[in-house]
């Protein structure tokens, strides 16, 4: 088992989260992870990058080597395409399609929206619509975590161990919305694989 | 002993390493990609149990300094700061190799090729290399947190500082690390020799003739040391020679197959020549990965390149300067580019800004109303933290970005050239990391310069770690001499406008050293406290 991941997004929409999501589900079921963070500036809304790999073998490099990612997932359009030099040719991309619009110059959504499309294996998918309809409008990120996790070789239950992991802190109630949130993700990648 | 895998970062490693190790101290100023080993042991309740320090410096030479002297009295200690923070440090970097370690020394610096977030890709291997003493680099967490049980032995062992040296990506990067059984602390136990620590002439002669003795001690060192290693190969027309991280990406290339090609795994200096021989004499050619500059190239291959057998970064098959990837070693062996497609053309870059609510927008609101649409650009020197984006737009108030504390010392030697209005803007933490000297220059020479001490109660850039200059302005600046007339503070709120610009204007107008103080807390931190306060009032 070998899972190759980007992970893109900008500052603040808790693409770190689902990261730990992911890596404590691979670490939980005994596999190799190495997941390198790009820390820094990214609390004034820049792009922000994170590179998670995962195998039954060792893993040498930190980050992911160009044109060997099985994913791409992204919680902003424009950030999955950023990265498509990291992308296999059997890769495929996991996006929402909301864009984050912090910068005068964004491009026109559309043309963003129709490259995604362009690509020959992506779900792009109305995440915050998907979120707020769980009734939890932050828990877009798990949206996008549970859309991921079908192509993820890894037993779902341990992915919903991982958001177990992370907001337990925070309460029964949270844990659920997010838990759900995980679901609904899944769900739509399932059907719209 | 609990062996489970610990998930952590290559900081975080290093910090747990130290801390089951025996650390007694922990020392360093914050500086993007180092900060997390501090932070990771202020936030260990294991470390707060042993009663471990663990508190920021004013800056890294005063964390140095800290950490040798707690190593004199018998404990070990660990200093840790970003590539340039070593400059800072130099002085008692470099003299600590004479001084010597009594409890076990080790240095942490942290590089950033690329400059990710970075005046420079200065190599630290470089300063090892200088001070003459031993460096270890990781090429993985479990190294990493190795290494500061095998840093601290072989300190104590040759009473000499230790380095450790690692990059951004090892740094920021999360792995499993299998912990060892702990260690106890040392007691405390003051140097044997009184005068080990007495670098006078005299005493510093013969302690430098015993550091280069200790030479070919270190060289041995090198050669036994569990992080380096020599694999055999069976192609012989190249050999490669992977330092530090260059070992995963050459290793990365091979998973399947394995190298066909003799490697040297170099993560302990100086490297070993013994093997480095074999190789060269072997090998048809030869190639050396190394993140960062082309420290062990550039020995290999001296100035007259005898041997013609070296590649690397100074013959461009690696890229002279930035990061290595797995694709770049790749390319440099000759094989083919797995690069995908291009990302389209149409993507826009999101360049970093100030936080909405920043107060820093404020204050150069009011410094471009007051100064720049009256005397144009130039006028506005700065420094290091978040208030640099004031260089971008829509501000683009500031000229200058060197190195911490610069910007009040650059406005007074261009004030001593006659610019005027000559200012200068600094962060609070810059402040007490190496400002406040520059402004007792300025004071005693009633040098006419305004000083901009934006003080938003933080550290912010690097993630907001708690300021020396906390509550401590007005008394160090009043202190230093600055006139209490030409000291102000001030909210820069927009209903403060005004009032801000018109105080920018007086003391421009005033011959002589003024400081302005625009104070508001960064709106990370307080919104970070506002949830830790609601935090409680729900418990
Ligand atoms: C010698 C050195 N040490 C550390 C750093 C990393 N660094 C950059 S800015 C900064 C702190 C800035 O804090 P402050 O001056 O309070 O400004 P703020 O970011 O809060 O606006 C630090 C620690 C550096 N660039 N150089
Ligand atoms: S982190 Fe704080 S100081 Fe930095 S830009 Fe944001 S609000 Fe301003």
């Amino acid at each position: 088992m070998k899972c190759n991941i980007v992970l893109a997004g900008v500052g603040g929409q808790g693409i770190l989260s689902i990261a730990t999501v992911i890596g404590y589900a691979a670490v939980d079921s005994g596999l190799f992870l190495k997941q390198a963070e790009v820390h820094g500036m990214s609390q004034r809304g820049g792009a922000v990058l994170s590179h998670l790999r995962i195998s039954d073998k060792e893993i040498y490099s930190d980050l992911v080597p160009e044109g060997r990612a099985d994913l791409i997932i992204s919680a902003e359009p424009m950030e999955s395409l950023r990265y498509l030099p990291f992308l296999s040719k059997e890769g495929w991309i996991i996006t929402n399609k909301n864009p984050f619009i912090n910068i005068p110059n964004y491009p026109a959504i559309e043309s963003i929206l129709a490259e995604v499309e362009k690509q020959p294996h992506h779900i792009s998918f109305d995440g915050d619509g998907i979120a707020k309809n769980t009734g939890n409008a932050r828990g877009v990120n798990m949206v996008i975590a549970g859309a991921a996790s079908v192509f993820i070789d890894i037993p779902f239950e341990k992915m919903k161990e991982g958001v177990r992991f992370i907001f337990n802190r925070k309460g029964e109630d949270i844990v659920n919305k997010n838990l759900m949130a995980l679901e609904e993700g899944r769900k739509y990648a399932l059907e719209h694989r | 002993m609990d062996t489970k895998k610990m998930l952590l970062l290559g900081d975080e490693a290093i910090a747990q390493g130290a801390i089951d190790a025996g650390v007694s101290g922990f020392y360093a100023y914050p500086g993007t990609p180092s900060t997390e080993i501090m932070e990771y042991a202020q936030h260990s309740k294991e470390a707060a149990e042993k009663n471990i320090h663990r508190r920021w410096s004013a800056n890294e030479k005063t964390a140095v300094e800290a950490a040798l002297g707690m190593s004199y009295a018998g404990k070990r200690a660990i200093a840790s700061m970003k590539h340039v923070g070593l400059n800072v440090a130099a002085d008692p970097f470099i003299n600590s190799a004479l001084t010597g370690a009594n409890g076990g020394l080790i240095i942490v610096s942290a590089d950033d090729p690329s400059m990710h977030s970075s005046q420079d890709e200065q190599d630290s291997r470089f300063f090892g290399k200088f001070a003459m003493i031993p460096i270890l680099e990781p090429c993985n967490v479990q190294e990493a947190y190795d290494m500061a049980f095998y840093g601290f032995d072989l300190s104590e062992k040759y009473k000499i500082p230790v380095m450790i040296r690692i990059t951004t990506r090892l740094a920021h990067s999360r792995g499993g690390v299998v912990p060892r059984k702990k260690i106890e602390q040392n007691k405390m136990k003051l140097p044997e020799n009184k005068r080990q620590y007495v670098l006078l002439p005299a005493i510093a002669r013969k302690s430098y003739k015993h550091l280069l003795e200790l030479q070919n001690k270190f060289l041995e060192e090198s050669i036994n040391s569990p992080f380096n290693k020599y694999m055999e190969g069976k192609d012989k027309s190249l050999g490669i020679i992977a330092c530090g991280l260059g070992y995963n990406y050459l290793m990365e290339n091979f998973q399947d197959t394995g190298c066909p090609y003799p490697v040297l795994k170099i993560s302990q200096y100086p490297p070993t020549v013994p093997q480095i021989a074999k190789m060269v004499d072997e090998c048809n050619e030869i190639l050396v990965l190394e993140e960062g500059m082309p420290v062990v190239e550039e020995l290999l291959r001296g100035m007259l390149n005898r041997t013609g057998k070296m590649k690397g970064r100074m013959s461009g098959e690696i890229p002279r300067d930035g990061e290595l990837s797995p694709n770049i070693v790749r390319m440099g062996m000759g094989m083919e580019d797995l690069t995908g497609n291009a990302a389209p053309s149409m993507l826009a870059q999101r360049p970093p800004s100030l936080c909405k609510g920043c107060p820093h927008i404020d204050t150069y609101k009011a410094i471009n109303e007051a100064i720049k649409s009256v005397y144009g650009d130039g006028h506005i020197f700065s420094d290091i933290g978040c208030y640099t984006l004031g260089a971008l737009p829509p501000f683009e108030s500031i000229n200058s970005c060197v190195d911490m504390g610069a910007s009040i010392t650059m406005a007074k030697g261009a004030a001593d050239a006659g610019l005027f209005p000559s200012c200068c803007v600094i962060g609070d933490s810059t402040f007490t990391h190496s400002g406040m000297t520059g402004l007792l220059d300025v004071v005693i020479e009633k040098t006419n310069i305004v000083v901009f001490i934006v003080d938003n109660s933080t550290t912010g850039m690097t993630g907001g770690q708690d300021s020396h200059a906390l509550g401590r302005i007005q008394d160090i600046c009043l202190g230093l001499g600055v006139e209490k007339e030409h000291f102000h503070i001030i909210n820069p709120l927009p209903k403060n406008h005004n009032e801000f610009v018109e105080i920018i204007k007086k003391e421009i107008a005033y011959n002589g050293p003024s400081v302005i103080v625009p104070t508001r807390e960064c709106v990370q931190t307080y919104k970070l406290h506002a949830s830790k306060d609601k935090e409680k009032s729900n418990e």
